[in-house]
């Protein structure tokens, strides 16, 4: 269980937001949305406490991170970042055995036992035949998937995805968003930004959007985003439209 | 590139332990005197004991010193190397990022104006090591940048350049005929001053500043993947970062006081490593100590056997390095890409 409590977030003297009230349990999908520059990064950052609160605190099962080691947190929470290209070529199956290492003493090294759950991450998302390849000479949407299988390597219980699909083309960002509502099944809590309502719309159980420095909105998907809502955090006038088979999508609403 | 690098390691690894121990065994016997391969292995297995005659006082005293000197000092700047490589995610910097080496360098050469005796120069050059470090990260800590990497490695570019200016003053107010010849040869590189009583400095020094590295080998490897995805992935970002930049600056310090400035195998040999046995620091920090022990010990062989004089390493150093490094970026350029 992952909470925020009357969250500021910023960096040095920077206030980005503040009043932010969040809670994300097993088997739930937080999808964060806003604008660009509105503090989702800083947020998810805060989140993992990689950089510290600027007001309020974040919990997890119960205990304020600040009191938690790396390796406690890390064993809880598992980051996945946006893929990049790395500086050395891992092969795939080293970058996932990194996801290991808070379950490693700190004098250790991987072993079987490691590499067998590491290869098991890897069979869960479909990608054990990459194992073996240069973790820089997959597809974005395989990179992608390869550092989700690291996050299950670290056994978490809770995923903390920054912009999962960002940069996939058409078919990469079905696969990943695929692997995330598979995850959720399995009871895993999820917490992905997006820059695509209707991702939320189709994936999350609840969410969150920040705006103007502070939490704009905060609920189910149904109730949160509606056109108009949308129409004022992005300065756009949208609406929300139901397709034949059911689903929500945003369009852009006709100039009257 | 689809190849499960686990069996290759030990393999790498045993061909390089042969090889360094061929190396040894090639650099003890040859000399002024030379000894037979016998000799010379009956003296390596009995070293620190009593000698058995006038090959083994050589070989004691003057030869097998200077070859565990040579092992001592190759391995150490090798294992620096491919730890601020990883450290700092760049695998273009070298022993001498944080300015250990120039103010190493710095130190010795003062030592050598106050015409201190050879252990007050060694002593005087580790000093100066490691102020420099803790001046440059002292430096880096109070400027607070959210880069804490990039404001690290420009503060050691702009004190080891400080510290590149005092060398020059130093050579200004030399002697011209006694001090500035030993200035000159001490900052090119050479071992041919070693004694017995250095080693037993040295490889002490040497080997306090391995242990931590060898401990933390694993999530040393991991903060590769940047601070964020390292304390995400359950690493104390800070402490293993405080602990592989002391240790790696008391190996380059020592090295640079008994050996003067020596390039290029603290850059080039982690490459080759990384070439043979992929990114990983687990397995780059051993390969890299016994290649460039293996290399440094081959190298100084060639310094005092090849010609009349004795050639600076790093004269020998750079004229090997440069080409292999540009080799190296051709060939291997994916392994950073």
């Amino acid at each position: 269980m992952l909470e925020a409590r009357a969250l500021s977030i910023g960096y040095g003297a920077r206030l980005v937001a503040s009043g932010i009230d969040l809670a994300l349990a097993r088997g739930e999908v937080l999808c964060l949305l806003g604008p660009n520059g509105a503090g989702k990064t800083t947020l998810f950052k805060t989140l993992l406490g990689l950089i510290p609160a600027r007001g309020g605190e974040v919990r997890l099962g119960g205990q304020a991170i600040d009191t938690l080691t790396r390796t406690e947190m890390a064993r809880a929470m598992a980051y996945v970042p946006q893929a990049q290209a790395m500086e050395f070529a891992y092969t795939v199956l080293d970058l996932v055995l990194m996801g290991r290492t808070a379950h490693l003493g700190p004098f250790a090294a991987p072993r079987a036992v490691d590499r067998e759950r590491a290869r098991a991450a890897l069979a869960d998302l479909g990608i054990l035949a990459l194992a073996d390849s240069d973790a820089n000479r997959i597809s974005g949407g395989q990179r992608q998937l390869c550092l989700v299988a690291r996050a299950l390597a670290q056994d978490a219980p809770l995923l903390v995805m920054d912009e999962p699909t960002a940069s996939l083309d058409l078919g990469n960002r079905l696969l990943v968003l695929e692997r995330v509502r598979a995850l959720r099944e399995q009871g895993y809590g999820v917490v992905f930004s997006t820059h695509d309502p209707d991702q939320a719309h189709e994936l999350a159980t609840r969410v969150a959007v920040i705006a103007d420095g502070r939490l704009a909105a905060y609920g189910s998907p149904g109730e949160t985003l509606t056109g108009e809502m949308l129409s004022s955090v992005y300065g756009v006038a949208v609406m929300v439209e139901r397709t034949p088979s059911g689903r929500a999508v945003v369009v852009s609403s006709p100039r009257r | 590139m689809n190849t499960d690098r686990t069996p290759r390691v030990a393999l790498v690894a045993a061909a390089l332990v042969v090889i360094l121990a061929g190396a040894m065994l090639i650099a003890a016997m040859l000399g002024p005197y030379p000894a037979t391969p016998g000799e010379a292995l009956s003296a390596i297995l009995r070293i620190g004991g009593p000698p058995h005659g006038p090959i083994d006082t050589i070989l004691f005293q003057i030869r097998l010193p200077r070859v565990l000197a040579a092992l001592a000092v190759g391995a150490a700047l090798a294992a620096a190397g491919a730890s601020y490589q990883t450290l700092f995610r760049n695998p273009l910097v070298s022993p001498d990022i944080l300015g250990v080496s120039a103010g190493a360098g710095f130190g010795a050469v003062l030592g050598i104006l106050l015409s201190l005796p050879v252990l007050g120069i060694q002593a005087l050059g580790f000093a100066t090591g490691l102020a420099t470090v803790f001046v440059v990260y002292g430096l880096a800590r109070a400027l607070r940048s959210q880069n804490e990497i990039l404001v690290l490695v420009l503060a050691g570019i702009v004190v080891g350049a400080l510290a590149g200016a005092g060398i020059s003053l130093v050579k200004v107010l030399a002697d011209p005929y006694n001090q500035l010849p030993a200035i000159t040869f001490w900052l090119l590189g050479s071992l041919s001053g070693i004694k017995p009583s250095d080693v037993q400095i040295v490889v002490p020094l040497v080997i306090v500043g391995l242990v931590p590295l060898v401990a933390l080998r694993w999530r040393i490897g991991v903060m590769s993947l940047g601070d964020d995805e390292a304390k995400a992935l359950g690493v104390n970002v800070r402490l293993v970062r405080g602990v592989v930049i002391v240790a790696a600056t008391l190996i380059t310090a020592t090295a640079v006081s008994v050996s003067g400035v020596i390039g290029w195998i603290g850059l080039v040999v982690p490459h080759m490593a990384r070439l043979l046995v992929g990114p990983r620091y687990d397995r780059v920090l051993p390969v890299s100590l016994l290649m460039g022990g293996a290399f440094l010990v081959l190298i100084d062989t060639v310094a005092r056997t090849a010609a009349r004089i004795e050639i600076p390493l790093g004269l020998l150093t750079a004229i090997l390095g440069a080409p292999v490094f540009v080799w190296l970026l051709a060939r291997g350029r994916r392994m950073w890409s």
